[in-house]
């Protein structure tokens, strides 16, 4: 399997893992492999490296996605036949362009974005980006031309916190609790001032009047609006449980990413979204193949000396700590998804930060199994 | 400066991957050795700290790990449920009983930072309003990533703002007070010396200082063992053009990729120290090389962080 297969009649690539494992560089591969197979390809990246950022040509910060030089991405003679697109989320402004779209009219709009609850929904609140992430997907694929759609997840620390964080946002603005709360609409500041109900009397003690009343003036603001939200956020669901969506999982080796992506695995089968794969992203190859890095002393230390030779062989070692500690978090993996093949990328010499570097992750993705277990190989001996 | 350990509230963060966590527990060590009853607190639940000790199980319990460090994994709702418990008495309960309620309050955006800091400044008071708690010198508070970090520290701040009046606003104001005082409060970054992770840091000083926050002390985590010196590479190099043993062959070239790795982080810990120009530089703290991280591991970088603190 190469992700060719994996995403083969997918629209939609969501990347997603624990924070630090490389998912950026991950998402931008994959799309680059789809666009070197004939593909028009967008990746939406959430904040990439600034040298990997240049690299895509990720200057003109519009919230929109721009196609990527195709001159550029001609590297060593390999270049792409479709097309890549690239753009950086700008949360914020994905957020006001929502609300420009639902609200009924332009000076209701801007009401909204003036409310200070707004700004801090839009802002300081976590979860906006994920949500902002989610909906300028859902935007790109009602309205754009693209074969293909890749989304790298904002760096959050739980990872499930994106599959669950869009959701709650989404709830907020459907103003459903709000709703049962302060029923009649509108009048929610009045029922609550007179504490009729012991419910509110209750919630008025605990959380203070002029929260309320500022929720209150928010969900009046967006009036009718909060129907388009359910009637968007069911879409987007839909989006998301569909069969032309696929959620590619990337991890490292390391024992916490590992226990994450079992964990992100079963819940994407209980939420009913497609699950298509597992990248595992800097991986310690074993290079002993079952000899000892005993047996390297002699006949180095004829060539290199005998100091330099004991640095060669302790370095040799202790990267062979990391490869069986990799080695036995794979094995727990491919336990877990039964059966599921993994993507296994080396650990590079570099982080990934320019077009060549992604070519070279793409090969371990995109080439044929005997293709890659060969460059692995290569690795290793 | 007060010392860090000096004060009470101590919030590590970082970027996702980093060791944000190992290194909360490695000062919490440090903390414990001298004599300070200290706990380290998990902010949304994963069970990371509790999980290196093989005890499992405690979530929202203050757990002993070893002799005078403690820790507790908080999450939003049972947060809410000792607030509500604590603060509101028989209504709370019967409003914390409330489904309706749960729904608007944890939707509510921002909701379950806030509570998740009230628990935390509710830790790090003399007199705890959990009944029968016993105070803790140092609350050292294992934080969200970066980028959620900053916007967790103001999540007090905001709501007092938005309730203005009510106890949500004069509770935001009580903690606000305390993550705003520096005699009583650090924010400690931890980075990688990779480009992502120090340019995190680097903005998050710029944030916390847009904030009127200040970034304490920055910990590069997991650096590299300087192996080889530069002229060495050439004689590394020229033996692997010669050699045609494999196994040589594949040391000589472990030996030029760490190198290279090597070559990289300096570079980046260059950028971070230019950068940063703090008055107490950056502590390093060396990557491990080891299958998986147990109690000797932390103590050893307890030992480290102790010298360098």
């Amino acid at each position: 399997m190469s992700v060719t297969q994996l995403l083969a009649g997918k629209r939609v690539c969501i990347c997603g893992g624990s924070g630090g494992v490389g998912k950026t560089t991950i998402s931008a591969a994959v799309a680059l492999g789809a666009a070197a197979e004939g593909a028009k390809v967008a990746v939406v990246t959430i904040d990439p490296a600034r040298r990997l950022a240049n690299a895509l040509g990720l200057l003109v910060l519009d919230n929109e996605p721009r196609r990527v030089d195709p001159g550029a991405l001609a590297v060593n003679g390999t270049g792409v036949r479709g097309e890549l697109w690239a753009m950086m989320l700008d949360s914020k402004r994905t957020f006001d362009e929502l609300i420009d779209r639902v609200a009924p009219t332009a000076s209701r709009a801007r009401e909204i974005k003036a409310n200070r609850v707004y700004r801090e929904l839009s802002t300081a609140v976590s979860g906006s980006q994920e949500f902002t992430a989610i909906a300028k997907l859902y935007e790109l694929e009602q309205e754009r031309d693209f074969d293909l759609l890749v989304l790298d997840t904002p760096p959050s620390r739980n990872a499930l916190d994106f599959l669950y964080a869009p959701r709650r946002l989404a709830a907020f603005l459907e103003g459903r609790a709000m709703k049962t709360l302060l029923r009649p609409t509108g009048l929610g500041v009045r029922a609550v001032g007179r504490g009729t109900a012991p419910l509110l009397g209750g919630l008025r003690r605990i959380t203070g009047v002029d929260l309320l009343a500022d929720l209150s003036t928010f969900f009046g603001l967006l009036g009718g609006m909060t129907e388009s939200f359910a009637l968007r956020a069911a879409k987007v669901q839909k989006m998301l449980t569909a069969p032309t969506t696929g959620f590619l999982l990337v991890t490292s080796a390391q024992r916490e990413p590992i226990d994450e992506a079992i964990w992100l695995r079963r819940t994407l089968a209980r939420i009913g979204v497609p699950f298509a794969g597992v990248v595992v992203n800097r991986v310690h190859h074993d290079m002993l193949s079952g000899r000892e890095p005993s047996q390297l002393a002699a006949p180095l230390a004829e060539e290199i000396g005998p100091a330099l030779t004991r640095a060669v062989a302790q370095n040799f070692h202790d990267y062979h700590v990391l490869a069986r500690r990799d080695q036995g978090n794979i094995a727990r993996l491919r336990h877990a998804l039964g059966g599921h093949s993994l993507l296994l990328v080396p650990y590079l010499d570099d982080d990934v930060h320019d077009l060549e570097g992604l070519w070279r992750v793409h090969r371990y993705l995109f080439s044929p199994e005997q293709e890659r277990e060969r460059l692995i190989a290569e690795v290793v001996a | 400066m007060t010392e860090l350990l000096d004060r009470r509230l101590i919030f590590i963060t970082g970027k996702g991957g980093v060791g944000k966590s190992t290194v909360a527990i490695a000062l919490g060590l440090v903390a414990a050795r001298r004599g300070l009853r200290t706990i380290v607190a998990e902010l949304h639940s994963q069970e990371r700290v509790q999980g290196t000790f093989a005890q499992h199980g405690a979530r929202f319990r203050e757990l002993e790990l070893v002799p005078g460090l403690f820790s507790i994994s908080i999450d939003a709702e049972r947060a809410m449920e000792e607030y509500l418990r604590v603060k509101a008495g028989a209504v709370g309960r019967a409003v914390g009983a409330s489904r309706v309620f749960h729904a608007f309050a944890l939707a509510t955006p921002g909701m379950r930072e806030l509570l998740s800091m009230g628990k935390v400044w509710e830790l790090a008071q003399l007199h705890r309003r959990t009944r029968g708690a016993a105070p803790y010198d140092v609350v050292i508070v294992d934080a969200p990533a970066t980028g959620h970090g900053v916007g967790m520290l103001r999540t007090p701040k905001t709501f007092a703002e938005i309730a203005r009046v009510g106890p949500i606003a004069q509770q935001g104001r009580q903690i606000a007070a305390m993550i705003y005082d520096r005699d009583r409060t650090a924010v400690v970054a931890v980075a990688t010396p990779e480009e992502i992770p120090v340019s995190e840091t680097l903005s998050l000083r710029e944030s916390l200082e847009h904030e009127h926050l200040a970034l304490d002390l920055v910990i590069a985590n997991a650096v590299y063992p300087t192996r080889f010196e530069s002229d060495q590479v050439g004689v590394l190099e020229r033996a692997l053009a010669r050699s045609e043993e494999p196994l040589a062959r594949s040391a000589l070239r472990a030996a030029l990729s760490e190198h290279a790795r090597t070559q990289t982080q300096r570079a980046q810990l260059d950028r971070l120290r230019i950068g940063l120009n703090l008055d107490g530089g950056v502590i390093e703290l060396p990557f491990l090389f080891a299958e998986t991280l147990d109690r000797a591991e932390l103590e050893r970088l307890a030992d480290l962080l102790e010298v360098q603190l």
